[in-house]
């Protein structure tokens, strides 16, 4: 049996252990720290640890300012409000600056649930990728999360990174090494590419075993980091495969399909199919309803590659 | 420190630069540059520990303008400190000018923080001042705010979380001039009674003349021996001062002057 752990917990688990390395670290959250576990840093270091209450602009220009002095801010809210909420805020007090400001949020897309539409970040990963200076990091399980927080802490410029709610496989071990800008291949595949990001990754893993039970063999890249995108696996798969389906749990517009299209239509074009929320808002539901109300799980992936091998040259 | 003869004579100078760089770059700020030149110019040249030379020196004073597009103001004063060659200040809003329209602390030597986008900075002067906090610092933060900017929710959130986190190192100048772009303060969007309102977040709040030097002084005295209280003081202001017709006109916002409008301004601040 696969391990099972939710991002945020990898995140609250490595913030603690990354605390104990770097006293300049500090943690600021908006009223979310039980959920997105930073409370976690702050049992660990009180004197490190600022709840802001329910003010996540404010929290973010504090950020920018600490981060002028010498610390690593590490802001922590959900991600609908730690983007679109703050996007001013993380526009110009943190990218235009290029200051040293993490934001690392949870409860991304519709996967968290029965909370409905008001809290499911559909839009953060266009609103961030488009801000010069920023990366942004969606990572796929628990390890990856770990990675790339660690990366983030110890690398100098904003970061954004997006965790989810629910608990997730494992699907890296602790080998697993994160480079930005790097895709890795999980899975080799000729008839078609997956490019997938966060929770959908899981999914793909899923839909490729469907797949080659009906005997076709996609190949799996987890594009974790949105940006810095990997331009040279994207074009690779379109020029091996033939054919791209991008997966994620946030709007086709703009998000990861959004990029990989960039990538594809200026390099080498090939069919893309995407995966993921059709200019439309979530609702309340579970998780799994949800995944499957907006076609947004491993049978759609199915599906799209199907389609999307119909239209190869 | 300065002797106040001497302050009034370097923001004649400051205010003389604003006139010339704005002209100059025929756009810019003019009235809110005015209005705070006697507040800056008290800061950097009578009160804040800051080093041309090393201006990132870690125990400095922090500066932050909240109101980034008063920088002509700024600029001048960083200028007259030695940051950056006067000449330089004629640049202002040029291609590839190290001073931008609104303050960039990647370009400009003495630029703490980066601003433009009203009710950003006071925030992140909050933050300087929490991580003096942190780390026992005895560097101190100010801030200048606009009186149009406090009507951005993010002030009084930053107003808020200041008193809680109870920063007695960061003392806030409210640059009160009672006019915006559009009109009056109190008619476009009353912000009165401003000074109970910082009272009632928990500031220690004093009322001032932001035009006398020694009224300026006092009160940054007054703001450094109160304890546990971050200080606001509300300084009356007359927006385009020193200027006869910038003076209370809201015209001058942000609209440059004329090459004979510049003159007269230049001959009544020979």
């Amino acid at each position: 049996m696969t391990e099972m752990v939710a991002t945020r917990d990898a995140y609250g688990k490595i913030l603690i252990k990354l605390g104990k390395i770097h006293p300049c670290m500090v943690v600021l959250d908006a009223d979310t720290s039980s959920s997105t576990r930073t409370q976690w840093f702050g049992n660990e270091f009180p004197e490190r640890f600022f709840n802001f209450g329910i003010s996540e602009a404010n929290m973010v220009g504090y950020a920018a300012g600490l981060s002028t002095c010498g610390k690593i801010p590490i802001v922590s809210t959900f991600a609908c409000f730690g983007s679109g909420r703050v996007y001013e805020q993380v526009k110009l007090s943190v990218c235009w600056p290029k200051l040293n400001v993490k934001i690392i949020v949870t409860h991304a897309g519709v996967s968290v649930g029965e909370d409905g539409a008001s809290h499911q970040a559909i839009d953060d990963i266009s609103l961030m990728r488009v801000l010069p200076n920023m990366t942004v990091i969606v990572p796929a399980d628990g390890t990856e999360t770990e990675k790339a927080v660690q990366y983030a802490v110890e690398t100098r410029g904003p970061f954004y990174i997006r965790l989810g709610r629910s608990k997730l496989p494992i699907i890296f071990d602790d080998t697993y090494e994160f480079v930005p800008g790097k895709a890795a291949t999980l899975r080799e595949g000729k008839d078609a590419t997956i490019i997938a990001c966060g929770l959908m990754v899981n999914e793909s893993i899923k839909a490729a075993q469907i797949l080659s039970e009906q005997g076709l063999e996609v190949r799996i890249l987890n594009a974790s980091s949105i940006k810095p995108i990997d331009k040279q696996a994207i074009i690779l798969a379109a020029k091996e495969t033939g054919a791209i389906v991008t997966a994620e749990e946030h709007s086709i517009i703009g998000g990861l399909g959004g990029a990989v299209s960039e990538v594809l239509s200026t390099n080498f074009p090939a069919p893309v199919e995407m995966v993921g929320m059709r200019d439309t808002f979530g609702q309340s539901g579970t998780p799994e309803e949800l995944l499957r109300v907006f076609e947004i799980d491993s049978v759609s992936i199915v599906e799209a590659v199907i389609r999307v091998m119909g239209r190869k040259a | 420190m300065e002797d106040i003869a001497n302050l009034k004579e370097r923001a004649k100078e400051v205010r003389r630069l604003i006139i010339q760089m704005i002209t100059e770059a025929n756009s810019g700020h003019p009235g809110g540059s005015l209005s705070m030149t006697d507040i800056i110019t008290t800061l950097y040249f009578s009160i804040m520990n800051h080093s041309s030379t090393n201006p990132a020196w870690e125990e400095r004073d922090r500066f932050v303008l909240s109101k980034g597009h008063a920088c002509p103001a700024f600029y001048a004063v960083l200028a007259l400190c030695g940051y950056f060659p006067t000449s330089e200040l004629m640049n202002l809003r040029k291609l590839g000018s190290i001073l931008q329209g609104h303050p960039d602390s990647k370009v400009t030597p003495g630029v703490d923080f980066s601003t433009g986008s009203l009710g950003q900075g006071i925030s992140a002067a909050c933050g300087m001042a929490l991580s003096g906090k942190i780390d026992k610092k005895d560097y101190r933060v100010y801030a200048i705010i606009g009186d149009g900017e406090s009507q951005e929710g993010q002030v009084w959130e930053a107003a808020m979380s200041a008193a809680h986190y109870k920063l007695d190192n960061l003392c806030a100048f409210l640059d009160h001039n009672k006019l915006q772009i559009d009109g009056e303060v109190e008619k476009i969007m009353n912000i009165e009674p401003v000074v109970d309102k910082w009272k009632a977040f928990g500031w220690n709040t004093l009322r001032i003349d932001g035009h006398s030097f020694e009224q300026i002084i006092e009160a940054v005295e007054i703001a450094h021996k109160t304890k546990d209280k971050p200080t606001m003081i509300v300084a009356d202001t007359i927006k385009g001062k020193g200027v006869s017709f910038m003076e209370g006109k809201v015209g001058f916002h942000g609209v440059a002057p004329t090459r004979e409008q510049e003159r007269q301004a230049l001959s009544e601040l020979a």
